[in-house]
């Protein structure tokens, strides 16, 4: 395809194509970037120039006030850390296993029933209870309040992983299976030393989206959680907000000077300690996202 | 029935080892997807927390008719609608320009790093999202106004014009999934037989035919896979999307407002909970509906497009 194109360049359209093609990526990718710009600019300005001249590209008058305030405290971010690293790890660990166990049952073509199991799990995605009735029963009937269990199981399983995970298992060849049987090891033992380690791939990303989605949550803190120590850190970040935007409100009426309250470049510099570590750590782990929604797209 | 029983015992003893390996993915789905599922008849009670679910009276379809008679419910039907139709238009036209655009250029090195940077809003939670519309929208500090100042025109206050609104949240949820919508189009396109290109060029068609007559058929089926998802979840609102771009902002209900943060919002002011459950049934089932019948009709015109 690539030589082909490189043959018959010079040609008007394929020039003209080109300009078109380049700068139209490009204004996507700098719209899709300029905001972070924005965000970290604005959280190495000073409260002051914020106030007067707004958000800007570079920042206004250097500062690295906003984080010495945040790390001058440093537990609550550190024990929002804590937390978010705790149900990222526990959940994404207990996730792949129990996702991967299913999978292989549910491929194995000699197991009867695979088909009622999967439409068992598949139908969850078509009818669901809703966002109250989920509420009423974790609370009055599993007593889930300000559990962080509450944020750890609900995301453990999932049935869109279980497809990919599926198709990653049904690469695997049901000889291995046989022969690993007629050796004389048992399910559990065939599993665990013959398919697990063949599934690598297939963990590896599933774990990237489970972990991201652990990572990234906000909704179950906000619908479970009431102690603040046992905030995660998105939600940190959105309860702090929220603080900031009341504070700001009520030092507006009663006509306090809010510029003393750097609110502004606070957020920002909390909006860049809780997203930093993704935005370091995505441009190496992008591959298996690509990967699994490759995979996805395709119904299995 | 006396022999179905003793197949499924039989099967049981058999794969005793499957079952067991089965049985805690089926415990979690069943204790947190379908039990919360039997809350739903409280749509069809008035319900009261000290009676809890089971407990309380039996009031027939008083909260369904209450929620309509309002008003509010055909306000955030058509929202909910009107919402997913605008934003599934934009972000799939948007995602299949940009996957076409991305694999026609040449220069690896520029491919791999726009894509890459395209692909970036996807990772982040829609908290930092929020924190953007906030950065360009809010009305002192913002990036717009700070632009309009500096123009010398008038600022603008987007937090009291609904109208607005639509555009922002369709432009954040295209800015937010583009990355991840143009994955599934690339891949599609890269998977082309590179032969047609080559034939088709020998044969003299230039760039934009190419695009025109092999790339978009050849990415059609996805394109129909793609929409036939959305257009299951069509009575589904983005909840965390919605919540966080627009918050909890009175003024812009009625532009803004779809089930789900409607269900959210009544969930957190505890009014209502009968009512609140009844739009959730509606919900689930008119979406449970509409799948069914497009996965019939799918079917009836080509197999191969069929979810299930």
């Amino acid at each position: 395809m690539k030589e082909s194109k490189t043959k018959i360049k010079g040609s008007k359209s394929t020039k003209a194509f080109n300009v078109i093609c380049y700068t139209v990526v490009s204004i996507a990718a700098m719209v899709c970037l300029l905001p972070f710009i924005i965000l970290v600019s604005g959280s190495f300005s000073s409260e002051q120039a914020i106030r007067f001249e707004g958000y800007g590209l570079l920042p206004k008058e250097f500062t690295t006030a906003a984080y010495e305030l945040i790390f001058k405290v440093p537990q609550t971010v550190i024990k929002a850390y804590g937390i978010s690293i705790f149900i990222t790890a526990v959940g994404t660990i207990f996730g792949l296993i129990l996702i991967a166990m299913t999978a292989y049952v549910i491929s194995r073509k000699d197991f009867k029933y695979r088909n009622v199991f999967s439409f068992f799990f598949y139908f969850t995605t078509l009818f669901n209870g809703g966002m109250v009735c989920t509420y009423i029963f974790y609370i009055q009937y599993l007593h889930l309040k300000d559990s962080l269990w509450a944020l750890i199981l609900p995301g453990m399983f999932n049935v869109f992983y279980l497809l990919i995970m599926r198709t990653f298992v049904s690469a695997i060849p049901t000889a291995l299976i046989e022969s690993a049987k007629i050796d004389g090891a048992g399910e559990f033992r065939t599993f665990f030393s013959v398919i697990l380690p063949l599934l690598k791939s297939g963990m590896a990303t599933i774990g990237m989206f489970l972990a991201l989605g652990y990572w990234n949550d906000w909704y179950n803190a906000m619908l479970y959680i009431n102690s603040e120590d046992k905030y995660p850190l998105q939600y940190m970040l959105y309860s702090l907000l929220q603080k900031a935007q009341a504070l700001a409100n009520i030092a507006g009426q009663a006509s306090i000077p809010v510029a003393d309250l750097p609110s502004n470049s606070l957020k920002m510099a909390m909006a860049v300690v809780a997203t930093g570590p993704i935005i370091l750590v995505y441009p190496f782990v992008q591959k298996y996202f690509v990967k699994g929604i490759t995979i996805g797209s395709v119904k299995g | 029935m006396g022999t179905h029983v003793k197949n499924i015992t039989q099967e049981v003893k058999k794969n005793k080892a499957l079952f067991v390996m089965l049985a805690p993915a089926v415990v979690i789905v069943l204790i947190f997807m379908y039990l919360p599922m039997s809350g739903l008849v409280v749509a069809f009670k008035n319900y009261r927390y000290d009676l809890g679910v089971f407990g309380s009276e039996w009031n027939g379809l008083a909260n369904f008719a209450y929620m309509f008679n309002s008003g509010t419910g055909w306000l955030i039907t058509r929202n909910t609608i009107l919402y997913n139709v605008l934003n599934l238009i934009t972000s799939q036209l948007i995602s299949i320009v940009i996957a076409i655009f991305i694999t026609e250029i040449n220069k690896k090195h520029f491919q791999k790093v726009t894509q890459s940077i395209i692909f970036l809003p996807y990772f982040i939670s829609w908290v930092i999202v929020g924190v953007f519309v906030y950065n360009i929208f809010n009305y002192e500090t913002g990036m717009l106004n700070t632009l309009l100042t500096s123009l010398g025109l008038e600022k603008i206050n987007a937090y009291s014009k609904p109208g607005l609104w639509p555009f922002i949240i369709c432009a954040f949820n295209s800015w937010k999934w583009c990355g991840y919508n143009s994955v599934i189009y690339i891949a599609a396109i890269t998977g082309v037989d590179a032969e047609i290109y080559e034939a088709a060029s020998i044969d003299g068609a230039n760039i934009f035919q190419r695009i025109r007559y092999i790339t978009v058929p050849c990415i059609k089926p996805t394109i129909i896979t793609m929409l036939l998802l959305q257009v299951g979840r069509i009575l589904r609102g983005d909840f965390e999307m919605f919540y966080q771009i627009v918050g909890n902002n009175g003024q812009l209900f009625n532009a803004t407002d779809v089930i789900d943060t409607y269900v959210f919002r009544s969930l957190l002011q505890n009014s209502n909970i009968g009512m609140t459950a009844a739009a959730s049934l509606y919900q689930s089932v008119l979406c449970l509906i509409i799948i069914l019948i497009v996965n019939r009709v799918v079917k009836k015109i080509d197999e191969d497009y069929a979810l299930f």
